[in-house]
């Protein structure tokens, strides 16, 4: 369940305080969106960014898959993908047989892939490693995250971030600002005849403890939220098939772009990736996922007049080790690749590609940083200085 | 406002937190005691011999047949699933059904808590006798002693279906096990162990197999024999060996204790000094029992009321449990695993390793609509009279008495006032206020 992933790594965020999210976030209301989008349209051809997080640790070697290194088919003799099998990028490297999309964005020239993505000492911990990520912060904890700096950096407009869901992740978080929240789920409204003790009950009182507090104000989100769904209408199939979470997100957000609301960043996410045994039918099935989710969307995106300069960030807290274990499975690693994506991107590929013999411990060495990444995109897509998220002396690796 | 004494606010408080809910006359019952002597009764009573036990035994499961092969049939690999979840939900059902109808919920709370702490999911086991059993281990140990209960999920089928120890050997080890332990049920995440620990930790695992009645065993020539240094110690560990260096570790006494912590008294951890007299009450003899005693009686807790946002399961069982609403039809067992479903807590179907999450992250605007409709339908199945019977003026004071609500805020008492009229949503409005959905 993704929205269970989610607030998981939102909890075992050691920076991010429990209190003060839920009651910090801004939901916010299909029609307020469109008031939104009628009042400060956002300008056509604006920057937009579009997060998507793959919570679990994605398998990098058998996604960008090194068919053509002999290393690659000793370390996984039951896992590793054929030659034949692989969508060749180039003579070395291909995509997996699951991203036909992402393997037709290659050929376009619309897919950047940074390599051998991490941070100086990887943590191979699932919790804390998804909280380096998101706050861009690998030395110490920190209780705010990236685009949550940004937020805080750049003004008061609440809807510059919406997150799809109505928990948010820790890198929407800022000290001031959080990111606005647009609930993913669908059914189960209150009754009609107990909305106006909603209402009343999200009143504060003076003697409310920060737990009760919190329950006041998860009821002043909802009573707007619930609006929210029978005029988006989410719920039908999109193209990426019946089912597909993050089909599901990218609909609400493509609908949003299209209506010119003034966000400039979206937060969607996937999860399941933590594949330690029968990995590759798990992965292959979580990679079409992916690649029918972005397919589409990009498709949709790039004949937009809103969305056509929109960028797709896709990640996950760290690769797989190099060797299979014994159960057709990978264990937690370091570096994997990024996926960069859309329109505006200059394809190709960004960043050294790890050696799979010369490793650290039996994991890859990384070769890029991935605050270069978020530098590059807050530069670029977003127009802005990137130093509150990610600080000063970063590289500019210019895909976009 | 308060309608009763802060110290009948304070026990109703701890009831809440020892169980799913609580009446007015059983805190009343509790408060005459005094807090020392609940706890105590409580811890000391026998799970076995409560009433609302015995009438709701725990399913005995055959073991599965073996699994179809790859030849199998469609209908063949169908009906074998269906029997599985046909299992589990009769295991599920009767989980619900046991939390609802004991007389002294403190045990099966617990179970709830250290069935989140070794967090395993029936989605990837499948079993329902593993997960039965691992159910009965966890309500058999859970005052005891951390290591014989620590021990016992380390080598228990559920776990090690779970986490892949089946396929650990010496072949080439899978760290799942090993590292999980480490970082979630023993030491802690950045608590002094490596990567390197982790791995010779996961060779030490090596060898253990699960028969398909629930036995597990370990098969020596799976098993590495090699010598491994865990945390500084260079022997030929195995399971055993590698649960005593883990445990050994003092930094493993104060995570287990800071985790009972968070998951029974505070959304957030305890200060130094509470951590370390809960340290002091554990032990060297790591005992469940004097720790769990120790968090309930802490000043730390008691002087930081409403410091939880209650779990989906504590809410939606405490309601059942105080309006007295007979779930022992199929029908509403559904309607019960529906709303736990959507709200995000289903027993025996943890997220991920780590459990479920805590705190306000419950109140997502999503799950508010869930629980005011899952309440508007359990209040209409419930015994309302208490509040029925009383007079309009006093029913808002009436139901905090029946759902154990000492005092409403001016707030609350306001949202409450316009529904006297109607006391199926009175009651269903007042199990959503901010007073009853934190403890």
């Amino acid at each position: 369940m993704p929205e269970i992933n989610r607030r998981k790594f939102l909890l075992a965020s050691a920076g991010v305080g429990a209190a003060g999210l839920l009651s910090g976030t801004v939901a916010v209301t299909w029609p307020e969106l469109r008031r939104a989008a009628i009042e400060r349209p956002l300008a056509e051809g604006s920057g937009v960014l579009v997060v998507v997080t793959l919570y679990g640790g994605n398998d990098g070697i058998n996604t960008v898959i090194p068919y053509g290194d002999n290393a690659y088919h000793d370390a996984r003799p039951e896992l590793a993908y054929a030659p034949v099998d692989v969508l060749h990028l180039d003579d070395q490297l291909g995509l997996n047989p699951a991203c036909k999309g992402l393997a037709q964005l290659w050929k376009d020239q619309r897919l950047a892939i940074v390599r051998g993505v991490s941070y100086p000492q990887p943590d191979h911990s699932h919790f804390r490693s998804m909280d380096i990520w998101q706050t861009a912060s690998p030395v110490e904890p920190v209780r705010t995250g990236w685009i949550g700096r940004w937020l805080d950096a750049t003004g008061d407009d609440p809807l510059r971030a919406l997150n799809i869901g109505a928990v948010l992740p820790p890198m929407a978080v800022g000290e001031k600002h959080t990111a606005a929240a647009l609930s993913s789920r669908a059914n189960m409204t209150s009754p009609a005849r107990l909305a106006a003790t909603m209402t009343a009950l999200g009143a504060d009182d003076p003697h409310d403890t920060p737990a009760m507090a919190a329950v006041c104000a998860a009821y002043r989100a909802t009573a707007s939220t619930e609006k929210t769904f029978s005029s988006l209408g989410t719920r039908r199939a999109v193209a990426g098939g019946k089912g597909n979470a993050l089909a599901t997100q990218l609909d609400m957000v493509a609908k949003c772009v299209k209506a010119a609301v003034p966000t400039r960043v979206y937060l969607a996410q996937l999860g399941g990736f933590d594949t330690h045994a029968d990995e590759r039918s798990t992965q292959q099935r979580l990679l079409q996922t992916l690649d029918d989710a972005l397919s589409w969307f990009l498709r949709e995106m790039a004949t937009d007049k809103y969305g056509k300069n929109l960028v797709v960030l896709a990640y996950s807290e760290f690769g797989r080790r190099v060797r299979a274990n014994a159960s057709q499975g990978t264990d937690h690693g370091t570096a994997g690749p990024v996926f960069v994506a859309s329109r505006p991107v200059k394809g190709g590929f960004y960043g050294d590609e790890p050696s799979l013999t010369d490793l650290d411990d039996g994991d890859l060495k990384p070769t890029s940083d991935f605050r270069d990444i978020y530098h590059t995109l807050l530069s670029h897509t977003i127009g802005t200085d990137p130093t509150p998220s990610v600080g000063a002396g970063r590289r500019d690796l210019a895909f976009v | 406002m308060s309608a009763q004494s802060a110290q009948w606010i304070a026990t109703a408080r701890l009831l809440r937190r020892m169980g799913f809910g609580a009446s007015g006359s059983q805190i009343d019952a509790a408060t005459a005691m005094g807090p020392a002597t609940y706890i105590d009764q409580a811890l000391a009573s026998e799970p076995d011999r409560d009433p609302g036990a015995a009438s709701t035994p725990m399913p005995q499961f055959a073991a599965p047949e073996s699994p179809p092969g790859r030849k199998a049939t469609t209908a063949a690999r169908r009906q074998y699933n269906q029997q599985l979840n046909q299992q589990m939900s009769e295991l599920s059902d009767w989980w619900l059904s046991r939390m609802a109808a004991v007389q002294q919920p403190v045990h099966e709370k617990l179970t709830l808590l250290w069935h989140n702490h070794f967090a395993t999911s029936a989605r990837k086991v499948r079993v329902a006798g593993w997960m039965a059993a691992q159910n009965q281990k966890l309500r058999t140990l859970k005052l005891g002693d951390f290591h014989t209960l620590a021990y016992a999920m380390l080598t228990d089928a559920a776990m090690l279906r779970w986490l892949d120890g089946q396929l650990n050997s010496a072949k080439a080890a899978n760290e799942n096990l090993a590292r999980e332990f480490m970082e979630l049920f023993a030491l802690g995440h950045g608590n002094g162990y490596t990567e390197a620990d982790v791995r010779n930790g996961a060779r030490a695992l090596t060898g253990w197999r699960i028969r398909r009645d629930g036995q597990t065993f370990v098969v020596p020539i799976r098993h590495d024999t090699g010598s491994k240094t865990l945390l500084g110690t260079t022997t030929d560990l195995d399971a055993a060996g590698f649960c005593d260096t883990v445990l050994a570790q003092p930094n493993s006494a104060r995570f287990v204790a800071g985790r009972l912590w968070q998951q029974l008294a505070s959304d957030t951890p305890p200060s130094d000094q509470t951590l370390d007299r809960l340290v002091g009450a554990y032990g060297p003899h790591r005992d469940l029992r004097t720790l769990t005693k120790a968090v309930l009686t802490d000043d730390e807790f008691t002087n930081n009321p409403a410091a939880v946002v209650n779990a989906p399961v504590e809410w939606l069982i405490g309601v059942i449990r105080t309006l007295q609403v007979p779930i022992d039809t199929p029908d509403r067992l559904k309607t019960i695993s529906a709303a736990l479903k959507i709200l995000g807590q289903q027993p025996f179907y943890p997220p991920d390793v780590g459990g479920w999450p805590r705190g306000q992250v419950w109140l997502s605007t999503a799950s508010a609509g869930v629980r005011m409709q899952a309440a508007d339908k359990l209040a209409t199945g419930g015994d309302l009279s208490r509040v029925e019977q009383a007079s309009p003026g006093d029913r808002v004071d009436a139901v905090g008495y029946l759902i154990g609500v000492g005092g409403w805020s001016d707030r609350t008492a306001a949202a409450l006032k316009p529904l006297v009229g109607a006391p199926a949503q009175l009651v269903a409005a007042a199990v959503n206020t901010p007073e009853y959905l934190t403890s």
